[in-house]
Formats: structure tokens, sequence, C-alpha cells
């Protein structure tokens, strides 16, 4: 009998670290294994080697940052069956979208002699700005237990099973004190995407909102608690406006604090 | 003469994006030029007005491969600025983070990213076929690094536990334990590394470099040190930017670094290596004897022997660093805004990693200026191209082009620290 064909995976970057994509790599006890399940046709972190598309899945890191980035990611989608966004950059924008509250010819001038020969967009923006992306994978940087249940899903034919819920509810299921209640430590947990598995809070700190916003997260009556612990406009300001700026929810809930 | 081009459209195996353009004219190399393409993210200039304490969360995101390096160069500098100095167990755990980092990112390079180029595979993946143990063994061996940064950093990627003044939480000596037996295992595996990589085959090119490296009294350098060079420079990373010169070239965006703004220069592995072989521990000095390395290594190819030496080395620091660990008082020393200018420059696996900020005076940044190891090592990339591909020039283009990305790949480059992939064209006339 002939073996089934393996489904092909595809990795792309844009704007990003690479952190995301090394998550794969990450997954020292399993890599073999997925390599075995799936024919890796596009990763060039991983290989040289290169399998033309169609590609079964694309999972996509970065965020649209250049006029290439437009094109591209709309020959990718065209390329993919299901295209899945991992992490911060890809979902939201990421860190470099802080570009996106202010002049990004200033910010050229800034780190280089030489803007001209720079070529930017003034804004960085999600993958889902572009193109239909079939599902976000959040966090800055994914979680790798999550980048590979999200894998199997899709190889599967199911929904990936990633709780909405918020990484509060993560962290009193991991049976974690209350950074906020028992020591008065900011900590955007009530309001950020569950995934990470509470890590901040387990280290004696407040979530500091690399996952993004979940869905309708309660962020200013978050920002009310928060400045009662005594946070200034300003800190309010910067703590929803960092890595996940242009997500809609921290976005606004930021303009809505001093800068 | 025919004129011919080859082209390459990706760059494999290298963190970032970017392209690779070599020109050969009657039989020799007339330029060669390492584009970056890397999509610029800004950060100098987004760190203006966060607060100081933010800096070593924020310039982790420059690079997923080494974000321990930018925490650590980011903390000394804000720390150098404010005028606090960490020490004691505070200081041995950032170490043994660093550690993690090194072992973890060198692991990678050496099994993923550069072995494949010597023993003929596009990947470690299609190696594994052949290679089962060897490639199994690099996992494990990176896995142990990544186990350090979780367990003292939260997570192998961004880590979330590193602060300015020391750390959020420090962990119990009985924490360590399971560690200490990982790290007996990998220490072992890391022996077995370096005899495995010396027994590739590696061509007969060196280059008269440039060394920079950071010195530090008595220790292999990680978090701390005097910037010196192989030509005998000596000084405090302060007077950083009095002897090096970033200069901007039109086919990239990052930009190059250069010694007294024109000269190539080298950082990374072979040049702690050669500037700091006598601040080894005696079981790495020993295994690097074995494996045919002299105290001074001028063969790029020879890099994978130097960074497997270096994972030996950092399994060794880590197991010794983790039997000496008296648990702290508390997690960090306590800092005060003020005005004033920092410097930090520390020891990332690609090489030093300088960083500066001005802040003011309730801590919020004023300025900020980083130097990453690629863009320096740039220059000699290139370098390294014209003087080594003449030899190769008869070879077959698709033996040719490979040569090539193997001589970029010497240097682990990351382009995304650097501001991104390769692309290959051989212009020959």
């Amino acid at each position: 009998m002939r073996k089934p064909r393996r489904p092909k995976l595809a990795v792309w970057k844009f704007a990003s670290c690479d952190g995301c994509q090394l998550s794969l790599l990450d997954c020292e006890d399993q890599l073999l294994a997925v390599a075995g399940a799936v024919e890796i046709a596009y990763f060039l972190e991983a290989t040289r080697a290169v399998v033309e598309g169609p590609y079964d899945l694309s999972l996509v890191e970065g965020s649209v940052s250049t006029p290439e980035h437009v094109e591209r990611i709309r020959k990718i989608r065209r390329l993919s069956r299901f295209l899945v966004t991992i992490g911060a950059c890809a979902t939201a924008g990421g860190i470099q979208a802080l570009r996106n509250f202010a002049d990004v010819n200033e910010y050229l001038s800034v780190v280089y002699a030489r803007p001209e020969y720079i070529r930017t967009l003034a804004a960085s923006t999600a993958i889902a700005d572009h193109v239909p992306v079939d599902f976000e994978l959040r966090g800055c940087p994914i979680d790798k237990r999550q980048l590979l249940e999200v894998i199997s899903a899709f190889l599967i034919g199911r929904g990936p099973a990633t709780p909405a819920h918020s990484v509060c509810v993560e962290c009193k299921i991991a049976g974690r004190v209350c950074v906020m209640v028992a020591h008065g430590t900011p900590c955007l947990g009530p309001v950020t995407h569950a995934g990470c598995g509470a890590l901040c809070p387990g280290y004696d700190r407040g979530c500091y909102g690399c996952f993004g916003p979940m869905e309708t997260p309660a962020t200013a009556s978050l920002a009310h608690q928060l400045r009662a612990l005594g946070m200034d406009g300003r800190a309010l300001h910067r703590l929803y406006r960092t890595f996940n700026a242009n997500a809609q929810a921290f976005r606004e809930e930021g303009e809505r604090h001093g800068s | 003469m025919a004129r011919k081009t080859i082209k390459v459209d990706h760059l494999a195996r290298v963190e970032g994006e970017g392209a690779l353009k070599i020109v050969i004219r009657e039989g020799a190399v007339e330029s060669a030029e390492l584009k970056i393409f890397e999509a610029p993210r800004f950060f100098e200039a987004l760190l203006r007005g966060r607060n100081c304490h933010e800096a070593p969360d924020i310039t982790a995101r420059i690079c997923g491969i080494c974000p321990v390096a930018y925490q650590m160069s980011a903390a000394h500098a804000i720390e150098n600025a404010l005028g606090v100095t960490v020490s004691g167990p505070l200081r041995d755990l950032r170490r043994l983070l660093y550690c993690g980092e090194w072992i973890a990112s060198h692991s990678l390079h050496i099994y993923f990213l550069h072995a494949p180029d010597f023993l003929g595979y596009d990947g470690a993946i299609e190696m594994a076929r052949d290679h089962p143990d060897s490639v199994r063994r690099g996992l494990a061996l990176k896995k142990a690094g990544n186990e350090i940064m979780s367990l003292l950093g939260g997570r192998e990627i961004h880590p979330i536990n590193v602060r300015v003044g020391g750390f959020y939480r420090t962990p119990r000596r009985r924490e360590l334990e399971p560690l200490a037996e990982q790290l007996k295992w990998a220490r072992d595996a890391a022996l077995e590394t370096v005899r495995w990589v010396a027994g590739f085959d590696f061509p007969e090119c060196e280059r008269d470099y440039v060394f920079v490296a950071l010195r530090h009294e008595d220790e292999y350098p990680l978090n701390e040190g005097r910037i010196v060079s192989s030509e005998g420079l000596d000084i405090t990373p302060a007077r950083c930017e009095e002897y090096f010169e970033e200069v901007q070239v039109e086919r990239s965006s990052a930009l190059h670094a250069q010694l007294g703004g024109t000269r190539a220069y080298l950082v990374g592995p072979l040049a702690r290596y050669s500037l700091d072989f006598d601040r080894l521990s005696p079981l790495a000095r020993t295994a690097a004897r074995e494996a045919g390395l002299g105290e001074v290594c001028r063969n790029p190819y020879r890099s994978i022997v130097v960074r497997a030496v270096e994972v030996l080395f950092a399994c060794d620091e880590a197991l010794r660093l983790i039997e000496g660990y008296v648990e702290p008082d508390r997690p960090a020393v306590a800092v005060e805004p003020r005005a004033g200018i920092g410097y930090g420059a520390t020891e990332a696996p690609r090489g030093l990693l300088y960083h500066r900020y001005r802040t003011d005076a309730d801590g919020t940044i004023a300025e900020a200026r980083i130097v990453p190891p690629t863009s320096q090592n740039q220059a000699s990339i290139e370098e390294d191209l014209i003087h080594f591909i003449p030899a190769w020039i008869d070879l077959p283009e698709e033996a040719l082009r490979h040569r090539c990305e193997q001589t970029v790949r010497n240097h682990d480059p990351c382009i995304s620290c650097a501001t991104h992939f390769l692309r290959l064209e051989v212009d020959r006339a």
C-alpha cells in the first residue's frame, strides 16, 4: 500500500526576533517526531532544502512592516491551506508597533545616518490586517507546548485547544498567591490572554501582558485598580503599550492614560 | 569571457534575512557584499521615553536566540548609569543564566546550523537519518542549556526573571540540584561534541584577524571585563565609542562597526578563545589541545570546534557556580533613579554586545545605543569571502555556492540582531 502523503509545513518570517520559530527547534523531545509526521517544506532557520508550495500549514512569524512584506504575505496566503500566525509580532504588530504612535521618519533619523537607504512602512501591523488568518497563537514568545498543540490540531483537522481565559485564571489554577492582592504588585494578569502558565506571578512579578489582551478584557477596571495601587498615568500608559501595543484593547486603554 | 551569475534566493541556517553578492573577475573575487535586509525595528528609537527598568525586557526582543545577552548588557549598562553594582550570589546567578544561553545557542549552531555543512546535509533533520545519535545528543545538550534558562529565567526565550539590580525571585539551593545532575551529563556530552567536530575536514584557511573580546582578571568573560584586542587595545566599555565606529552602507539595514572607523575586526568565539585561552577551565583547555587547537585559532572553519570547547567550558562553569551557590538575602539590590550615562558590554554567544543609555533624573531613558556582535563581524565576513573564495573558484557552481554559505555561517551571523536573510549572487565575468 502506498504511504499517505505527509502534510507540508512551512515557516515564514517577517519583522521579528526569530524567537517564535526557534520555539519549534526548542521542542527538543518532540522535534524529530514532528519532522517524521510532516514534511518540513520551508523552514530556512533549520534547512537549506526548499520544497515548492502549496503548503498544508504555514506558520507565520513577524509583523508586516515593509512594502515587500505586504506583497509577500498575500503570496504566502495563496500558497497555504491553513495559515497560523505565531506570536505577538504576527498577531498584534509586536514591540516594533511602537512606531505606529510616533513619526517613523524621526525614528529612522535616530537610528540611521542615511535614512534614505532604508525601506520601511510607517506602521507595523498584524498579519490579519492584510490577509485572512485561520488561527492566531499568542505570546512574546509563544509557548512551545501550545505550538505543538496547534500543529497537531491542524494536522488532525480539529480546532486547537488553547484556553481563551486570562492569565489570572491560570494563576488561580496553579494555586499561586495573588501578587496584586498580597504584595500590591501591579499585574496585567486579569486582562491578559492565557498561555504562559502564569509565569511571572510564579516568579514574584506582575504579568506584563506579553500574550496580549484576552477576549473582552476589563482593561479600564484594572487601570482603576492599578491607580489605587499608586501607579501614575505615564506608567499605566507604558504598561498597556509594550509588546502588544497595537492590539485593540491595549491600544485603546493605553490612549486613555498620560504619555 | 562569458558572464556568469549564480543566485541563491535565501541563505538558510542563519538567524534572520540577508543576501550575498560576490563578483568574480579574472579568477579573483572583486567584491563580496553581505546584504542585510532584515526589516528595521528601531529599538534605539523606541526605548526613548521608557523607564530604565524596562530596558532588559524590551531589548531581549531584539533576538530570540540570545535574549539573555541583551538582558545582561542592558541591566549592566543601566546599573552603571544608576551607580549600582551587583555582586556575590546575584552576580553568580547571572553568570549561570548566561552559561545556559551559551550552551543552548552554541549547541543550536554546532548541530543544526553548522555541522550539516561539514557532513553534506541540507539541515540537521536530514542529517538525523544517518547520524541519529549525534543529532539526539545535540538536542539533549541544547535542552540542558535551555533548562538553566527555564529554571532561572522562567522560560528559554525572553526570560522574565531578570531585572535591573538582580532578579525577581532567586532559586533555593535544592531547586538547582536536578540541574546539576543534568549538567554533569551535559559536560560529558560536550566533551564528546568537541571530539566529534574535531574529526571534521577543515580547509586550511587562516586569516590574520584583529580579535576583540572582553578580558576579565580571572574569569573567562561573560558579563564583565575590559575590551581588549589582539593589537594591544585595552579599554573600559565606557570608552568603546572612541575606538569603534558604526558606518552605514547602502545595501544593509544593519550598521557596520569598524575599528578606528576604517578597519574590520572580529568578535565572537574565535576572538574570545584566542584572547582568553588562559581563562578557560582546565578541562576545556585540555579538550581544546586534544582537539588540535592551539592557543590561538585563526581558521574560521574551526570555529565549530571552538564553540564546542566553549560549551564544555559553560557546562563546567555552570556546575562550579551551582556548587558554590549561597542563597542571597534578597533577590535584587535596591536601585534609585538618577540622571546619568551607563555603559554595558557583555559576551553574547556571537561576541561583544555593547549598550549605552542616558537616563533622566526620574529614570526615563533619554538616549540608547546598541551595537550587536553581527554588525561588528559583517566586514570580517566579507573579507573572509574575498580571501578564501579564489581557491575554490573552479568548483562546480553548487559546490561553490555551498562553500560561500558555509563561509558566512562560520561566524553564526544573527541577522535579526544586526537588524536579515542571504541571497547569493555570484557574478563571474
